[in-house]
């Protein structure tokens, strides 16, 4: 049907839409986290132990591998609830340092070299099934309770506070639901690419998922997915431009927080009813 | 043993607090982290080395032209990155200088290669023995240059008019410029100042490790952070002790635990502050 190529790629964007969406989903709730990457590699090697070491079935080990993660984003989320911002991100950024030097020193992971012969079951059916999934539960999520709690918090953390949102209750569910993702996302990858090391899983990845939210959007959850669709893509795009690829990655950065830092899709970019504005309006300038 | 780590603990130091210095002017005027820092450091070291090995200047003379040149490149970054950026949002400066980072880097090792390179010793190895400590000409230079900016640098922020003018923008953008002090140009200006120390940082460190290579900026900078965290981000005798603290801490944990651990302990500590007093060992500056 589709070549190999093509079908690595869709793979890979898929995987990276599920990942760009954990990031969101820690952001909806006012929290900016550049340590995905660990949670991401908690979920890997976690997922890909049981089934190498332990013979595991993949239809428990990934889940577990999410478990996993999500038990390590409450150990973390929970003590750094009382952080902002900038430390917020800091704390991650340690965390993710911290954890790929321990991963790296310890032998039964498989040390700097990693774990090799990981099974690959990881096809693009799981993968784009899982997406919808999340798709469909950050569709419903805009309406929920929950959705409304998260985002009182990204708006005015006191003010939410003060109108009776719990929001330690609410922070470090959405930072657990982030690692959760995120480490689902690191057992997809685990068993794809068949071979994982702690470099997979270092602060260059956490970087790169922020930037598929700051790029695509972190205002809607499209935006996010959207980001991993165009970063995904670009460097097939892009493969022209070889050993200058990370300027043009880095330059990037710098050139959409110029000219569009809410990133390219924000809030009102898919709203029908602009749309239909805009084009009720061209209709009637074209007509005589 | 240990007297001898010791020095070489003061030394390391004394440069990560040069670094610091820098990281925490920008944050206390305004409070934002610029973390492209670390490759303004790399890209001083790499500055002295052309002017030492192209323009066959001496060691003293290509510090001071990498000081320069990397007061420029810091107010090119402030132009590009927090200028525009900095009423928008908190973060925008943030990932933008992000942005540069990684296009500083990829771009040096376009230029100069992905390895490191040594600078041409210039600096004869002599040793001197005091008492129990061992300690060479490199050291002793090293430490002249780093203690007297951090000295030059406290006479300046306290004694002269223009330092007033700084302390005063960090303690209130908005104040600072009611009461007639051009904030733009202070600003700019504190941009200049926390690059050239951190280009400075960057060259004596080089030379301490006669090792130059496009990725030295990044483990530095990270650390950078650290620093400035445990002692209190904006705070400037924070980051200089801060940087002599955690220099030492370093090479004891070289020196006494697995090397391999040597980066983590850095961000364990931080780690534990920000958990603990996230304002910082001496507290931070009031925003």
């Amino acid at each position: 049907m589709i070549d190999a190529y093509t079908s690595q790629i869709l793979t890979f964007i898929g995987i990276n839409s599920i990942l760009a969406l954990s990031l969101y989903i820690t952001v909806l709730a006012g929290q900016l986290s550049v340590g995905h990457a660990a949670f991401m590699g908690i979920g890997a090697y976690t997922s890909a132990m049981l089934m190498t070491k332990l013979g595991w079935p993949f239809f428990l080990s990934a889940p577990a591998g999410a478990l996993m993660g999500a038990l390590f984003g409450f150990c973390i989320g929970l003590p750094t609830l009382r952080l902002k911002d900038l430390y917020l991100a800091i704390a991650t950024l340690a965390f993710n340092i911290i954890w790929v030097v321990i991963v790296m020193n310890i032998d039964a992971l498989g040390g700097a070299l990693g774990i090799f012969n990981v099974p690959r079951v990881t096809n693009n059916a799981i993968v784009y099934v899982s997406l919808g999934f999340f798709l469909l539960f950050f569709y419903r999520l805009g309406d929920s309770r929950l959705g409304r709690a998260f985002r009182s918090i990204q708006e005015d953390e006191a003010a939410a506070r003060a109108m009776g949102v719990n929001t330690v209750y609410y922070k470090v569910y959405a930072f657990t639901l982030g690692a959760c993702l995120a480490a689902y996302a690191g057992a997809l990858y685990a068993h794809f690419a068949t071979f994982i090391s702690p470099h997979d899983f270092e602060v260059d990845r956490s970087i790169e998922i922020l930037l598929f939210v700051v790029l695509g959007g972190s205002q809607t959850y499209i935006g996010p997915v959207f980001g991993a669709v165009l970063l995904t893509l670009a460097p097939e795009i892009l493969r022209f431009l070889a050993e200058y690829r990370l300027l043009v990655y880095g330059l990037m950065f710098v050139v959409i927080m110029l000219l569009r830092h809410e990133g390219i899709i924000e809030e009102h970019t898919l709203s029908w009813s602009r749309w239909s504005r805009i084009l009720r309006r061209q209709r009637h300038e074209t007509a005589p | 043993m240990l007297a001898q780590q010791l020095v070489n603990g003061l030394t390391l130091g004394s440069t990560y607090a040069l670094v610091a210095l820098g990281f925490t002017l920008v944050f206390g005027i305004l409070g934002m982290i610029n973390f492209a820092h670390g490759e303004i450091f790399m890209l001083g070291a790499y500055m002295a080395l052309l002017l030492v090995t192209m323009g066959k200047l001496s060691i003293f003379w290509s510090l001071l032209g990498a000081m320069v040149g990397t007061a420029i490149l810091g107010m090119l970054i402030e132009r590009i990155s927090f200028r525009p950026l900095r009423k928008v949002s908190i973060l925008a400066p943030l990932i933008s200088t992000i942005g540069l980072s990684i296009f500083l880097r990829s771009l040096a090792q376009i230029v100069f290669g992905a390895e490191s390179t040594r600078f041409p010793v210039s600096i004869k190895t002599a040793f001197y023995q005091l008492g129990p400590f061992q300690i060479s000409l490199l050291q002793i230079v090293i430490l002249a240059i780093s203690f007297g900016l951090m000295g030059v640098f406290q006479v300046f922020i306290k004694k002269t008019k223009m330092g007033k003018a700084m302390r005063a923008t960090s303690e209130s953008l908005y104040t600072a410029g009611l009461v007639g002090i051009n904030v733009n140009r202070i600003i700019f200006f504190s941009f200049a100042v926390a690059s050239a120390l951190g280009g400075v940082a960057g060259v004596l460190l080089g030379l301490n490790f006669n090792a130059v290579s496009p990725l030295m900026g990044k483990m530095v900078g990270l650390k950078g952070l650290t620093i400035i965290i445990l002692g209190g981000m904006g705070n400037i005798t924070g980051a200089m002790v801060g940087g002599l603290f955690l220099g030492f801490v370093e090479v004891l944990s070289v020196g006494y635990l697995t090397s391999s651990y040597r980066d983590a302990v850095a961000f364990a500590l931080m780690f534990l502050v920000l958990l603990i007093k996230p304002t910082g060992l001496f507290g931070r500056v009031v925003k």
